[in-house]
């Protein structure tokens, strides 16, 4: 390919390191009120009254609306597709503003004034007279018999979804233990039981939630705001205002990072609504860094009830998941987060006789939880790779093997039909190992003693590749010719510093033939004029937006050829563009001219159909007689057999354009005929044909994949101080073709240093009343440049046949496998088996004592 | 904006006394890192600022003839570190406020502010306790002296009155000549920390380097307010550098003389365990520190 | 309430009338319209606010513009060359991929711009240190390291 997989600068480097790149609050006017939400100082009542005589008196302040004011809708917040089936849609549990209180901070009313002294002072000055239920802040005290069930219009208790998986559906632990005993013998079985805890924890992007909502002269309620999902945004405005979506507008200039916190709607119905009733005037509603940790959204907070049983030379027999999540006040993103942490967990190994895996999501009076980077992959890998080494460490197996032996195997399908195509994890753990030097660590660190020891440790994942089948996936492009042959490209799919303006320019360039310097992306995206698309999340716009991208560029250069054959008179077949030029088409290899696109795709097909009809072989087969045998279609990709598929027919999905990355196959250009100028002027001005140029597509997804990867790490624990220093960590990722390969390990820093915190410092903690004690930057512990060490980045690139340029998940997979693999890490280096998440230097120091290390 | 009802810039010491007396309500500001953030939070809101922020007499490290430093309060962390008598005579101190925040916050906030403020996790508490460091307060009626170690009455609280201004910390020769030390923050990270604990401790050796003649411990966070290990530091007067007991030593007699709270940040038992443990290595370096030339001082 | 105070911003000089309730950030961002500096926490936690004055890196959120009086501040926007060129600093932000959201980036950027200023070199452990007044969390500082380091790096 020429553009892609190259290693561009970003389109938007330049804006963001001159200053001028505008952030949401960059471009509130001059004359924008502010708002302030006062907060509940209980966790868990009634308001049962609120007196605003004092607040209303101090000067400055514009208006002051209750709980009692907001219109008696109910909306949901998540930053998901509306389903249009009823049963599948999220669930609306709260309003604008709640007279039921349910979590500390919950919102009961809201100050509009001229400056934030003046909100903040009659903030302070308003009244409020509750009923006062005892806090749950716990999943166990949720649980409990008689606890209050918070939303009892919506469930009868506390347990908002309970789900169970099985490999199969006779599966059980029990059952299957006693089958173990009769085929192996007690004494040759190993067994642990044990829970694992992971925290809750907050997003931490540096720039606040923040919006400013403003009525337009054409009567739209109009929300600037700081979001991945503008489009769905503007749907849930709509929802909590009752208002046609048609009259609500969303406009998403670059964001400060979302991180998932984003992905979800936050206050910005209730901005829209504060300004309606402030006559239109434009308002702004920026939570301070306290309300952004405990009051918008956080990572679920989970506890895995876990059991496994393995042979005692290294074979995994079965395991068993009871997974609850602490989702807190509201449903945010439902029961997804959870049951895809349960999925994940039963799917990243694979066991003789199978695996059950049940979740629970739990409502409390703490802070709601919703998505957050890797959607429940975090918690998953760590309840998943940590039974995973307590099972090597008490069996004596090298953690290593263990996982080649035992993880998910290459053409893994998992129950609801996605497929794992382009299978590297394997290959990403041999080097891992080696770049560690796995081997002479582990018997280098063998048999220490003294108060500082060192360890290797490592952990694994897979992640799938957005939301289809479970959700619709679906994204709009459009792109636009100028008059000097350069595009527009305008997408709902968000740059929120991912690097995703960047990779679709480079997938338009490299489709079209137009160069990147000529291709603008528009980076801001507006619900008025930008074509539909979900938005940021779930890792999947450079898939499923780049399929969207493909296709407009591919319409875009047929209409451009199209247009060239008409002014030089040649059929579009002979012509092709390159580097702005229309030039003449020279077929290269056997001579043979290329099969048009119809008859590769037909080809392509019929080849694959071949392979599907090898029915049950395609699927792993691993779980009925415990052999590790390949599949057919797997040995296909990697013998690359299947690269050359243009064109793919789906196993669960209709036939689709998937590999054809615009640059045909034994073809190279001959001579120039035409420039892109020359054209583009023509098409506009021409007084023969003037024909404005522009291809706008929509594309349904409904294809995915799964990416995978490890970490690796190599450590040093000094014991009496609790502290864990890095001395080498690596990821290796399987995230297919690179898109940009420098972006791409900049990604990978990133993830992996939320890794770090999320496995030693990061905890939102509660007192016994249920208000958080550390919500803010001091207090909350996301690392500095001082704690993380350097990061080492590998990929092993293997074309995906699904993704558009084989490209498959990256943006979020690499905060996932870095703190397992710290505390499998930990586990080697001293013999103390975290079972939960961050390990804390006083929780170290704790298990040490308790080990008598210290 | 940072809601308070008046702002004064005071041009002098005297100015900033006759202000205070003016304004019960009056606060201080200098850096501004703890007062500002104190006021965003809620607290003092409404209040009165008189800051001391531009007066030059306030800033800057002096050595008197006699070998008294002089450290003016409004100095910033990162002056007192890049500070050459403070590198020359007591670097321990440029260290211990090296480790407060972030450079941004060392670059404005002040050793004034860090002790007067009254926290126990003051960067500078340990270290400025095993000084005997004199705080130098004036105030309506003339000046007063008062040693750190009897300037904490609690956490939060110290002996300054409303209207005393603290004009500068004097240092003497006997309390920092022929000394080498040692502080060690424990924060949950490398920076940007509040400390779950501070220690000090400070050696002065024989002249052949074999005998600890006095040492000095100092701690935050081991008590409500900063403190001595008055004992244990009599413990370690005449012992061998190199007996190997002096750790365990250290480590076990501290314990006697602290009094940690658990709370959120760290449970008692954890911030013991610190207690002891830091002594042992502070002990160590400083020693290392000692017998490499001790040219610290 | 208002007061007069006389600064030079990005070379320039400014006479505001400011309201001592006023932080520098506001009053930059408000009134001059430098809004590369960016608020992040408001109590000096994230470092998204660094500007320098007088060539000090601090946190413009914890600074009253009271205190500016006479003082030169510089913001990111003052650091284009007139005719549009970038500082070493800048384009080595750009060349290594040191920015991802780029809401840290301006703050980091006025810190490399101070170490630069001090004409000295420094190691990667020292930078580590200098720049840990600043909260990403996006690169994991990897590649922030690498761009300062290009310029002011030891080896380089």
């Amino acid at each position: 390919m020429e553009t892609v997989g190259k290693s561009f600068k970003r389109v938007d480097a330049w804006g963001k390191v001159t200053g001028e790149a505008k952030y949401t609050n960059d471009l509130m006017p001059k004359d924008c009120l502010q708002a302030k939400v006062v907060r509940s100082t209980i966790a868990n009542g009634l308001v049962k009254s609120i007196d605003i005589s004092e607040a209303e008196k101090v000067p400055g302040v514009v208006k002051i609306l209750t709980c009692f004011d907001v219109p008696d809708l109910q909306f949901p917040t998540a930053g998901h597709p509306w389903s249009v089936e009823a049963a599948h849609q999220d669930v609306p549990d709260r309003k604008l503003l709640n007279a039921r209180v349910r979590q500390w901070g919950d919102e009961i009313a809201a100050i509009v004034a001229v400056d934030n002294v003046a909100a903040e002072r009659a903030a302070r000055l308003v009244k409020v007279e509750y009923e006062e239920y005892e806090p749950i802040v716990t999943v166990e005290q949720a649980l409990a018999p008689g606890a209050t069930p918070l939303h009892p219009d919506i469930r009868k208790d506390n347990i908002f979804v309970h789900s169970s998986m099985k490999t199969s559906p006779d599966f059980n632990y029990d059952e299957a233990k006693k089958k173990a005993i009769e085929k192996y013998g007690e004494e040759n079985l190993i067994e642990i039981c044990d829970t694992y805890r992971t925290p809750r924890i907050s997003h931490c992007h540096i720039e606040l939630c923040t919006s400013w909502a403003y009525v337009d002269t054409n009567g739209k309620v109009t929300v600037v705001a700081s979001t991945q999902i503008p489009h769905i945004m503007r749907r849930v405005i709509s929802q909590a205002l009752g208002w046609p979506v048609g009259k609500v507008r969303v406009i998403k200039p670059y964001i400060g990072g979302g991180f998932g916190n984003k992905q979800d709607v936050l206050d910005e119905p209730l901005n829209a609504w504060l300004s309606i009733q402030c006559g239109g005037r434009p308002v702004c509603l920026e939570l301070s860094r306290e309300e952004c940790i405990a009051m918008t959204r956080t990572r679920h907070a989970a506890k895995g009830v876990l059991r496994a049983l393995a042979t005692k030379d290294g074979k995994l027999l079965a395991r068993e998941g009871f997974i609850y999540t602490n989702k807190g006040a509201y449903a945010s993103h439902g029961h997804a987060v959870t049951a895809g942490m349960a999925t994940n967990f039963k799917d990243i190994f694979h066991e003789e006789y199978g695996c059950q895996s049940d979740a629970f999501s739990v409502y409390t009076t703490s802070a709601v939880a919703g998505a957050m980077r890797a959607y429940g992959v975090p918690q998953a890998a760590f309840l998943a790779d940590a039974l995973a080494d307590d099972i090597c460490y008490k069996g004596g197996f090298d953690p290593l093997k263990f996982r080649m032996d035992n993880c998910v195997p290459p053409g893994f399908v998992a129950s609801n039909g996605i497929t794992y195509y382009s299978y590297s994890l394997k290959e990403c753990m041999k080097r891992g190992a080696e770049h560690i030097h796995w081997d002479e660590k582990r018997k280098e660190y063998a048999n220490q003693t003294g108060p500082v020891r060192r360890g290797v440790g490592m952990s694994i994942f897979m992640y799938k590749v957005g939301v289809h089948p479970i959700s619709l996936e679906t994204s709009s492009a459009r792109m636009i010719l100028n008059q000097d042959g350069s595009i527009q490209v305008e997408l709902s799919a968000t740059e929120i510093g991912q690097g995703a303006d960047t990779v679709f320019s480079q997938m338009a360039s490299e489709t079209t033939g137009i160069t990147m310097d000529r291709v603008f992306i528009i980076s801001t995206q507006d619900t008025d004029v930008a074509p539909f698309d979900t938005g940021a999340y779930a890792s999947r716009q450079s898939f499923v937006t780049g399929k969207a991208v493909k296709k407009c560029a591919l319409e875009l250069r047929a209409r451009i050829l199209d247009y060239a054959s008409y002014m030089l008179g040649r059929p579009a077949e002979e012509l092709m563009i390159y580097q702005n030029n229309i030039c003449e088409k020279i077929h290269t290899g056997d001579g043979a001219p290329a099969p048009d696109t119809a008859d590769r795709e037909k080809n392509a097909a019929e080849k694959l159909k071949e392979k599907l009809a090898l029915g049950g072989a395609y699927i792993d087969n691993t779980r009925n007689d415990g052999s590790k045998g390949e599949s057919e279609i797997y040995k296909d990709f990697l013998d690359g057999n299947i690269k050359e598929y243009d064109i793919h027919d789906l196993p669960n999905g209709e036939a689709s354009i998937l590999r054809d990355t615009g640059v045909e196959k034994d073809v190279k250009p001959g001579k120039v005929l035409l420039s892109m100028e020359e054209l583009a002027m023509n098409a506009f001005y021409s007084l023969d044909r003037s024909e404005h140029i522009t291809a706008e597509v929509t594309s349904h997804c409904k294809e995915n994949t799964f990416a995978s990867g490890c970490c690796f790490v190599d450590l040093e624990v000094d014991m009496p101080l609790g502290k864990v220093k890095i001395n080498n960590i690596v990821n290796v990722h399987d995230s297919g073709t690179l898109l940009n390969p420098q972006l791409a390990e900049a990604q990978v820093h990133g993830g992996m240093a939320m890794g770090l915190g999320y496995g030693l410092t990061e905890e939102l903690l509660y007192n016994d009343k249920g208000m958080p004690l550390n919500d803010n930057l001091l207090d909350f512990k996301i690392p500095t440049a001082m704690d993380v060490p350097e990061l080492n980045v590998e990929f092993i690139q293997m074309d995906d046949p699904m993704g558009p340029y084989g490209n498959k998940a990256l943006g979020e997979p690499p905060a996932i496998p870095v703190a397992p693999a710290i505390r499998n890490a930990i586990l080697h280096a001293t013999g103390v088996s975290m079972k939960e998440i961050p390990m804390t230097q006083q929780k170290l120091v704790a298990a040490f004592k308790e080990a008598g290390l210290i | 904006m940072y809601d308070i009802s008046n702002y004064f810039e005071a041009r002098s010491v005297e100015d900033a006394i006759r202000l205070l007396q003016e304004h019960e309500d009056a606060e201080i500001i200098s850096g501004g890192t703890d007062v500002l953030v104190k006021l965003r939070s809620g607290k003092g809101a409404g209040e009165t600022l008189v800051s001391i922020h531009e007066i030059p007499e306030l800033h800057g490290v002096d050595r008197l003839l006699d070998g008294t430093l002089v450290l003016g309060p409004a100095t910033c962390f990162t002056d007192l570190t890049n500070d050459p008598i403070i590198q020359e005579c007591i670097p321990y101190l440029g260290e211990a406020v090296d480790t407060v925040g972030g450079p941004q916050i060392r670059n404005m906030g002040t050793i004034g502010g860090n002790v007067c403020n009254g926290a126990t996790s003051a960067d500078s508490a340990a270290t400025m306790q095993t000084l005997n460091a004199i705080v130098v307060l004036q105030g309506p009626d003339g000046t007063r002296e008062v040693p750190v170690t009897e300037f904490y009455t609690g956490p939060g609280r110290t002996v300054r009155e409303h209207a005393e201004v603290c004009i500068a910390f004097l240092i003497r020769p006997e309390d920092y000549q022929g000394f080498t030390g040692c502080y060690m923050k424990y924060g949950k990270r490398a920076s940007m920390e509040i400390a779950t604990l501070g220690c000090c401790v400070r050696v002065k050796l024989s002249e052949d380097k074999k005998t600890i003649e006095e040492a000095r411990i100092g701690y935050g966070v081991a008590a409500p307010t900063p403190i001595r290990c008055r004992n244990t530091e009599a413990l370690l007067a005449g012992k061998s550098v190199d007996d190997p007991q002096i750790y365990d030593l250290i480590g076990e007699h501290v314990l006697e003389e602290v009094n940690p709270r658990s709370s959120w940040r760290a449970s008692k038992e954890f911030r013991m365990q610190l207690i002891s443990e830091l002594a042992k290595r502070a002990l160590k370096e400083a020693i290392a520190r000692g017998k490499d030339g001790g040219k610290d001082a | 309430m208002l007061n007069i105070v006389h600064m030079t911003v990005n070379g320039k000089e400014v006479e505001l009338a400011v309201d001592p309730r006023e932080s520098l950030v506001e009053t930059l961002r408000e009134k001059l319209n430098l809004t590369s500096v960016k608020r992040g926490c408001g109590v000096g936690e994230c470092g998204a606010c660094t500007v320098l004055i007088d060539g000090v890196a601090i946190d413009a959120c914890l600074y009253l513009t009271m205190w500016a009086e006479g003082k030169h501040i510089l913001t990111t926007e003052g650091l284009k060359s007139p005719t549009g060129e970038l500082t070493p600093i800048q384009q080595a932000f750009i060349d290594e991929a040191a920015v991802q959201c780029g809401f840290c980036t301006p703050g980091l950027i006025m810190t490399g711009v101070e170490l630069v200023e001090s004409g000295r070199k420094y190691t990667r452990e020292e930078l580590r240190k200098l720049i840990s007044g600043h909260l990403c969390r996006c690169t994991g500082y990897e590649n922030i390291l690498n761009a300062i380091e290009k310029v002011v790096g030891v080896d380089s």
